[in-house]
């Protein structure tokens, strides 16, 4: 079999042990619809936000959240799922063992990067659709948007993947792989607007959550997400897509490069 | 079947020549010579940190070689590609986690990795695990999963197998039931490479075995000949003016009627030994590991037999 069709054949084998530990299902894939609900529910008495002078154009603090977590969503199935996955596999011993079959390296990629789109996109789509049934947030309607968030969405998956996989081989253990995770993604998604709103950090804080990938996530799910009077919240007054786009694509290169140098079945000497 | 007409199939399976490999400035191998034909199973013996694992790794393409030569199956293992992977089977020291999958999955899955498979129910049914091929891997037993971790060494239809101590840890019944399933892949051609702790085993199932110690095979041969013919010749110990005396014969019944005769009567303590394969190990690495270089040429010496080889006459000069 060619690496392509191994790759894709590992897609579905990744795929069926995601579904099976309960552990990365519940911190990974149902997190941000969790995250949704409770502070839709904690947050609803507050009425509608981000309303214009004439009282027009608010939105629930639900649809506020909306956006920062479907951008949490696609940071935590690529960055913190492949994260600690990568690194378990390789201190548990499951990538010597595929390193010792005909297994081609870029079907493994493959297998982590299509679980990650595959993962991601249904819990995109659960997410929203959780936010429209529960809270009754109104899509865009308009297909620029939705063209915006193909773009975003995909470029994020490839981004976060890639840099999941660098971040992998951070972890001295299998054991500590979790804990030292985390607290980067944690601290990430605070700081990059998913939890609390980006405009009231202090301004340095946001010049820091500013070099990170999330910040520009989250940013350009707001313009997808969030009226369009909404931009004169930003820090600069507007959505900045070509810097969204620059910045995710400055982070894929990283994370391509971090890969390429760290990445190994098993250690070699 | 898929064993035809394979290219080089007359050149041996491994060819290591003078092979040496060096941590922080130590020599854990110091010149191993290795020769392992096709079909032929091998077992490499040697204590604890004599660099068996270092040497199966090094053969498996996990770690470079310090100096020397290394072929495997006509390869490099380092510079190899996917293609001889999936002409060598790998089973690991350590049982290395499964995954939430049954081991039907993980036989389905592995199997195309590789271009000439064995199939899912053949390696299942080989191995012994027909009846958990749907049990999830984490539930089976430990020896259970030994034998999953033995099915994914074999899925690919290898050429070569390495068994890195496939053993460590079974009960004497599952210990047996392993070496069945062993014998039975050795009639399907494959080659074998083995390492073990125990020499039983390595009598029960090798062609031919090798001692590995202070870096270099000081001992190969068919288990029944290590250490030379000589060092199986049955020993006569007995007790006489409370010292105890042996001797190696080939006639202990007419050396036990000399001493009847002699000592008028049942001789003191009288035991006659065929030392066992374990015998003559112990005795070639206790050799090794604390004799000099002399010591070491008279164990490499099938004539040396008058040297202090064996447990026996260890505990004889105790």
């Amino acid at each position: 079999m060619s690496a392509i069709a191994i790759g894709f054949a590992r897609i579905g084998f990744e795929l069926r042990g995601y579904f099976r530990r309960p552990d990365t299902v519940f911190f990974t894939f149902l997190f941000p619809l969790l995250m949704l609900g409770i502070f839709g529910a904690a947050f609803s008495s507050l009425g509608e936000v981000g309303a214009k002078p004439d009282g027009t154009g608010g939105v629930s603090m639900a649809a506020y959240y909306l956006p920062g977590l479907v951008a949490a969503g696609v940071f935590l199935s690529g960055v913190q799922n492949l994260a600690i996955d990568i690194a378990q596999e390789k201190h548990d011993g499951t990538l010597k063992r595929l390193g010792g079959t005909a297994l081609p390296p870029a079907s493994y990629f493959i297998g982590k990067i299509g679980l990650t789109l595959v993962t991601a996109i249904l819990q995109a789509a659960l997410t929203i659709a959780f936010g429209v049934a529960v809270f009754g947030i109104a899509l865009p309607s308009d297909p620029g948007a939705w063209a915006t968030f193909a773009w975003l969405f995909l470029l994020g998956i490839a981004t976060m993947s890639l840099l999941g996989i660098a971040l992998s081989a951070l972890p001295r253990s299998g054991r500590s792989a979790t804990a030292v995770v985390l607290p980067i993604v944690l601290v990430l998604q605070f700081i990059s607007g998913v939890y609390l709103q980006f405009t009231m950090l202090p301004g340095w804080l946001q010049s820091i959550a500013g070099i990170f990938p999330l910040k520009w996530l989250a940013q350009g799910m707001r313009a997808v997400f969030l009226p369009e009077h909404f931009a004169s919240a930003e820090p600069s007054g507007a959505w900045d897509l070509g810097l969204v786009a620059l910045a995710l694509g400055a982070w894929l290169a990283v994370g391509l490069a971090a890969t390429l140098i760290t990445f190994r079945w098993t250690k070699r000497s | 079947m898929r064993r035809t007409g394979t290219p080089g199939h007359d050149l041996p399976a491994v060819a290591v020549h003078g092979l040496g490999k060096q941590y922080g400035g130590r020599a854990i191998l110091d010149g191993v010579d290795l020769e392992i034909g096709r079909g032929e199973t091998y077992a490499l013996l040697g204590p604890n940190g004599a660099g068996k694992s270092t040497t199966i790794e090094i053969l498996e393409g996990f770690r470079t070689s310090g100096a020397g030569t290394v072929e495997v199956l006509g390869h490099d293992p380092a510079k190899a590609g996917r293609a001889w992977r999936s002409r060598i089977g790998i089973v690991p020291q350590t049982t290395a986690e499964f995954g939430p999958y049954t081991p039907q999955e993980l036989l389905a899955h592995h199997r195309r990795f590789a271009p000439n498979p064995r199939g899912v129910d053949e390696v299942l049914d080989l191995v012994g695990l027909t009846a958990q091929a749907r049990i999830r891997a984490p539930k089976l037993s430990g020896g259970q999963q030994r034998r999953l971790d033995v099915a994914l060494g074999i899925i690919g239809g290898p050429e070569l197998v390495f068994l890195d101590e496939p053993t460590t840890g079974f009960d004497p019944e599952a210990r047996r039931q392993f070496w069945s399933m062993l014998e039975g892949l050795t009639a399907t051609g494959t080659t074998i490479l083995l390492t073990t702790h125990y020499l039983d085993e390595a009598e029960r199932l090798a062609d031919r075995v090798g001692v590995l110690s202070g870096g270099r095979i000081v001992a190969e041969a068919p288990p029944a000949e290590l250490g030379g013919i000589e060092q199986r010749t049955p020993i006569v110990r007995w007790r006489e003016d409370g010292r105890v005396l042996e001797r190696r014969t080939e006639r202990p019944g007419e050396l036990i009627a000399r001493l009847v005769a002699a000592a008028d009567g049942e001789p003191d303590g009288l035991e006659v030994i065929r030392p066992s394969l374990e015998d003559v190990y112990l005795g070639l690495i206790g050799a090794f590991r604390t004799g000099d270089a002399e010591e070491a040429e008279d164990a490499e010496d099938p004539a040396g037999s008058a040297a202090p080889i064996g447990t026996a006459s260890q505990e004889a000069g105790a």
